[in-house]
């Protein structure tokens, strides 16, 4: 299983912060985006946006990355601290 | 030192922790403060939203980025999160060093690397009553660019 979370107003858009998912059918972040796009046509734009950032276990990452059984995945919109 | 907190920080007493050591012949600090406009809008109020497993490692990566390409002798980095008030202290970088250069140079990096890679999010509210979230700055991507970062 692979945790997958979403932050600010990516979590507003979707409405949920948190859900769990097979990792089997997710090796890798854009499987994984393809497959979270295909829920429906809200989940598609929210999650097509170029901006949208992803972390694997806490630590900045990118699309190509593989995803293994008991990681995090975090996706955001930029980071607007300071 | 790293923090993440809600409660206000205080300067004198950051300063002071930061001039301890030997050596230190310079202490550059920034603070961030809650705006009361912001792209046309008066503000009246600020949340700050973060992803608590990641922000503290995110913090420390920055510090250790800005270690290996500067003479650091101690730094501190304090973040707030939560509902804060217009002019509220924000963000602290504190830096101490052996000269100025180093420590002007490495307080602006962990800044502007901050800005874009630490995952804080703001969610403002106008004199309307009115709540939404901040949008990124293309200006503090152009800010980041200047250190060369990949």
């Amino acid at each position: 299983m692979i945790k997958v979370l979403f932050f600010a107003q990516l979590r507003d858009q979707l409405g949920i912060s948190e859900l769990s998912l097979n990792s089997d059918d997710n090796p890798n972040v854009q499987v994984l985006l393809n497959n979270l796009k295909d829920k429906n046509e809200n989940w598609d734009r929210v999650l097509s946006k170029a901006t949208l950032m992803v972390a694997i276990n806490q630590t900045m990452s990118n699309k190509t990355a593989t995803i293994v059984s008991g990681d995090e995945v975090a996706f955001f919109p930029p980071v607007t601290g300071g | 030192m790293i923090s993440v907190q809600q409660k206000d920080f205080n300067q004198q007493i950051e300063y002071d922790r930061l001039r301890q050591a030997s050596h230190t012949g310079a202490v550059v600090t920034f603070t961030g403060l809650v705006r009361d406009i912001n792209q046309g809008e008066q503000i009246t109020a600020l949340t700050l939203e973060h992803y608590p497993a990641m922000t503290e490692k995110a913090l420390i990566d920055i510090v250790e980025q800005a270690k290996a390409r500067w003479s650091i002798i101690n730094v501190t980095v304090i973040h707030r999160v939560g509902e804060l008030q217009l002019l509220d202290q924000i963000v602290f970088v504190g830096i101490a060093s052996l000269h100025r250069g180093d420590a002007f140079a490495a307080c602006e990096f962990i800044i502007d690397y901050l800005k874009t890679q630490a995952p804080f999010w703001k969610k403002e509210t106008n004199s309307e009553g009115e709540s939404y979230w901040v949008d990124a700055r293309e200006s503090d991507q152009t800010a980041l660019n200047k250190w060369n970062m990949v």
